[in-house]
């Protein structure tokens, strides 16, 4: 369960600096994850966000956008959509309405709803879309990260309900939908990821095909290789690292990638 | 159906019904405000466009006056507003707020003059009084907003009138000149009245504008206006029979 530890310790560490920071207590994290400012000086913006409001008027300020570019930099290189699965608060609230769903059987339910896995993406481009058409940041006005993220670091009680209805939706009507069906920031995320170097790469000599890791990783499709060949996973995987804590047998492990896959 | 059954059935239906009446609430909710946005701030619809909602202006603010909008708020969730009569804007010569703006939704040069900030420039709102309420119309003796000012005499200055009711006192009579008036909302914080008397709107929904019917004569170049207008004459040709249609008769 080691990386699973660390994760959660990075996830939670990154708010308290935010709160620290807007406290002014510790000047490490201003602002949140929209846009801050690294330790008193460097700049960061959501990349997707900067986009959207570029889209929506032509003209974004030198700083956000390279805000958003040393974001972009880091999440295109690193691990794809690590900012889903060691940044994002609401990850804390899906995480946990999983373990309640499989912990109090609602998994057997009736399924209410049907998405595709690849609605996430049409979000995305109609966010775009909307973003020019209606001169507004589309995505960012209805933003349930930027609700949650921000009613943590700022201390927001309505905040609080709609992390109930995240909660919710996921344990009671669609098993893991916010993250991995609706939310157009992981699907952005993930699009950026393509290429990113470092990456779950599967062994296939070590694979015993238990299947231990597709029961415990949130993006299953991402795993289809699992037994069959050699492979860096894609960049749909939240580099949570769930199944290379379960794997008994060394066959999943991060690495950096390289070309020679198979 | 085993109580283990029933418990969990009951659980999910609460959920759902909370989770559903919390989205129900935000989605009817009719209250709406008319909020103050920062120094600096670009025209609406494009501060709501620019504004990326970081909250570093908010953290910038040395006196707690900025606050984010959350869904109670009638505006963009997430983007910085304030409200006067609780903590209004103490306009500081660095202008922090503005400065830190990473998007540029707070614009800078709104606040400048030659290149250096000018604080005195900002057009957050504009002050407007109630004649009714305001106690110094009553002829009681009070320039709390007056004396708040940070641009006193300019923004706010007093006029005197007699007072015919007593015959032996003056009227002190605020009145705010917009052309100084920043909308820091100092006075409307000050206001002795239970709800304040004088208080700040944005400048939009506060002036009036006159168009191109009237112009001051006696001021010179004042008719350099009147230089693109538009003089052709647009007559409705069914406007009479509308007139006649119209229910008035
Ligand atoms: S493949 Fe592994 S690291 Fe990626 S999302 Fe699934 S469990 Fe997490
Ligand atoms: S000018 Fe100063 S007091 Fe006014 S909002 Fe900005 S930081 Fe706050
Ligand atoms: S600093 Fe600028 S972008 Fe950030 S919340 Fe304030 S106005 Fe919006």
């Amino acid at each position: 369960m080691k990386i699973n530890i660390v994760r959660r310790f990075i996830q939670i560490l990154i708010l308290i600096l935010f709160i620290l920071g807007n406290l002014k207590i510790l000047n490490i994290l201003e602002g949140n994850l929209s846009s801050s400012i690294l330790f008193g000086g460097l700049g960061l913006s959501d990349p997707y966000a900067v986009l959207q409001i570029y889209l929506a008027t032509f003209s974004v300020s030198a700083t956000a956008i390279s805000g958003a570019l040393l974001v972009l930099f880091f999440y295109s290189i690193i691990a794809s959509r690590a900012f889903c699965s060691w940044v994002c608060p609401v990850n804390l609230i899906t995480d946990f309405a999983y373990f309640f769903r499989k912990k109090f059987n609602y998994a057997k339910d009736t399924r209410v709803i049907r998405l595709p896995k690849n609605f996430r993406y049409y979000f995305l481009g109609l966010s775009l879309i909307l973003s020019f058409v209606l001169s507004t940041p589309a995505f960012e006005q209805i933003s349930f990260v930027g609700v949650i993220q921000r009613g943590i670091i700022f201390g927001n009680v309505m905040a609080i309900g709609v992390a109930f209805f995240i909660f919710a939706f996921d344990a009671f009507i669609l098993e893991r939908g916010i993250c991995s069906n609706i939310c157009p920031l992981g699907a952005f995320y993930s699009l950026a990821g393509k290429f990113a170097f470092v990456r779950v790469e599967h062994t296939v000599e070590n694979c015993t095909r238990c299947m231990d890791c597709k029961k415990v990783c949130p993006e299953k499709q991402v795993l289809n290789i699992v037994g069959k060949k050699n492979a860096f996973i894609k960049s749909e995987c939240i580099s949570c690292g769930r199944c290379i804590d379960i794997c008994k047998h060394d066959a999943l492990n991060f690495s950096i990638r390289h070309n020679k896959e198979n | 159906m085993s109580r283990r059954e029933i418990l969990k059935k009951g659980i999910k239906g609460a959920s759902l019904a909370l989770a559903g009446g919390f989205i129900w609430s935000i989605a009817t909710k009719s209250e709406s405000k008319i909020l103050l946005r920062p120094p600096g701030a670009l025209k609406e619809e494009i501060f709501n466009a620019k504004c990326i909602k970081c909250g570093l202006c908010v953290e910038a603010c040395p006196y707690n006056t900025l606050k984010l909008a959350s869904f109670k708020d009638d505006i963009a969730i997430g983007t910085p507003y304030f409200t006067p009569r609780e903590i209004p804007c103490y306009m500081c010569e660095d202008i922090p707020c503005t400065a830190i703006c990473p998007t540029g939704a707070l614009d800078v040069d709104l606040v400048s003059t030659d290149e250096k900030l000018d604080i005195k420039k900002m057009q957050v709102g504009v002050a407007v009084l109630d004649m009714q309420n305001c106690v110094a119309y009553w002829g009681i003796q009070c320039d709390a907003c007056y004396r708040a000012c940070p641009l006193i005499d300019e923004a706010i200055y007093l006029e005197y009138r007699r007072n015919d009711r007593t015959a032996k006192h003056a009227f002190l009579l605020p009145i705010v000149d917009p052309n100084f008036c920043t909308g820091c909302g100092k006075c409307e914080r000050a206001c002795i009245t239970e709800k304040a008397a004088i208080f700040v709107l944005p400048r939009k929904i506060a002036l009036g504008s006159v168009g191109d019917n009237y112009i001051k004569g006696w001021e010179k170049g004042a008719d350099k206006r009147l230089e693109n207008v538009d003089t052709s004459l647009k007559f409705k040709k069914s406007k009479a029979v509308d007139y006649l249609n119209d229910g008035e008769f």
